[in-house]
């Protein structure tokens, strides 16, 4: 005998995240930062969402929290946990591939795929191509810009500032 | 060790660590629109902001260690100078824009070192925490190593000035290497740092980027301590958590 199961396909519940979107980049969702990590049921049927904190210090956080909670509630399912968790440590390649485009697309240049010079003590700064016209001629203006996630540029071509979305 | 004594231990030891992010990014908060510029300013913002996102993770462990209802917002407001066991280097004044730089330096460089090994520890937690600031902090090296370099390479005058901070902070870079108890009982597990170990490796650091800064090492080895064993703090302390614990205390649980 199978008992009625009342819990939404987990993939429903992706959809949903898709909806949560970040406060500073509000064109990303949780799900193309890959901050959302998982969507678990306990063998007791309790939903759990696992979230991973993109900097320890993310202001953004505790309210992208609560953006889930208020919108699972909207969607009839109030009984829910949502776990932080730490390991694997936040890398920016998790952000998926429409992720990067839609960045791009906002005037935001994209993560670099992972270097073996991340942690090189004074990695040689690598080129960011432009995410207006392209070019790859581009100097870096500051190593922090308007968020703890980005880096401020500037195209030597087109002459437009822009942020770039640091590697981590 | 009992358990439950092995449990305040780590309390101890996680509210320790916290101890030196949540003071060093108090002190970088202070630069909040006084920056030589918006771009350093939003650097140094950031740097405060990812010390005390790991002050905020590392005292919430040591709560959920603790045996008592007692939140990482007790550990920040409600404890007096001698409950912090910060160093005393991460206290001190920020004093001008070279002092910042190489005080930044001074413990991003020691930070790296430090969250290398944390990362390895047996206590999955602290290793989560220490593979997470690990990331953060090796920026902040390289945010400060260059400016080091920029002032120290820089004109007659930046590089006389930033050669003084050098001078007046290199004799609190020594308490960073000293054990507390709480890392001396903790080793045998392998749940703590062995401190001790890392000042080979800071050293040099510590000589390539001052050889590119054309800056000198003090041959001074003298090394002022007293804070992260036993509690005893400069006058600076007080008025920090004076400024920090202020609304807590006047007001006890408020929230906004």
């Amino acid at each position: 005998m199978t008992s009625p199961r009342k819990n939404p396909d987990p993939a429903a519940i992706w959809a949903i995240l898709e909806q949560v979107k970040d406060p500073e980049i509000p064109v990303l969702s949780i799900v193309d930062l890959g901050i959302a990590r998982a969507v678990n049921y306990s063998d007791g049927g309790q939903l759990e969402i696992v979230i991973s904190p993109t900097y320890s210090g993310c202001p953004a956080m505790y309210m992208l929290e609560q953006q889930i909670r208020e919108i699972l509630t909207e969607h009839g399912l109030p009984d829910h946990i949502i776990t932080t968790r730490l390991s694997p440590a936040w890398t920016t390649d998790w952000m998926t591939e429409q992720g990067r485009d839609k960045l791009r697309a906002y005037g935001i240049a994209p993560p670099e795929k992972t270097s073996h010079n991340k942690s090189v003590l004074f990695g040689g700064q690598k080129k960011i191509p432009c995410p207006k016209c392209g070019s790859d001629n581009s100097e870096q203006i500051s190593e922090f810009g308007s968020t703890a996630c980005k880096a401020l540029y500037r195209c030597l071509d087109c002459k437009e500032p822009f942020d770039y979305f640091k590697c981590l | 060790m009992t358990e439950a004594s092995k449990n305040q231990t780590l309390v101890h030891y996680a509210a320790q660590i916290g101890d030196n992010s949540l003071i060093m990014g108090h002190r970088m908060s202070e630069w909040c629109f006084h920056a030589p510029s918006l771009e350093m300013e939003m650097a140094l913002m950031n740097c405060a902001l990812d010390l005390i996102g790991q002050a905020r993770e590392l005292y919430s462990y040591a709560a959920a260690s603790d045996n008592s209802d007692r939140t990482e917002d007790d550990f920040a407001y409600l404890r007096d100078e001698q409950d912090f066991r910060n160093a005393l280097l991460a206290e001190l004044p920020n004093g001008d824009w070279g002092d910042t730089i190489v005080r930044l330096f001074f413990i991003s460089a020691y930070n790296r070192l430090f969250y290398t090994a944390l990362a390895k520890s047996k206590d999955s937690e602290l290793a989560a925490i220490g593979a997470k600031s690990l990331k953060e902090v090796t920026y902040h090296l390289r945010f400060s190593g260059e400016w080091l370099i920029r002032l120290g390479d820089g004109t007659e005058e930046s590089h006389q000035r930033v050669q003084q901070s050098v001078n007046n902070l290199w004799m609190f870079t020594g308490e960073l290497f000293t054990m507390s108890e709480a890392e001396n009982a903790l080793l045998k597990d392998g749940i703590s740092v062995d401190v001790a170990t890392l000042r080979a490796d800071w050293d040099q650091t510590v000589s390539q980027v001052f050889e590119q800064a054309t800056l000198s090492i003090p041959d001074n080895d003298w090394a002022q301590s007293g804070g992260k064993t036993r509690g005893h703090h400069t006058e600076h302390l007080g008025y920090i958590l004076a400024d920090m614990q202020f609304m807590q205390r006047r007001y006890p649980g408020c929230e906004w």
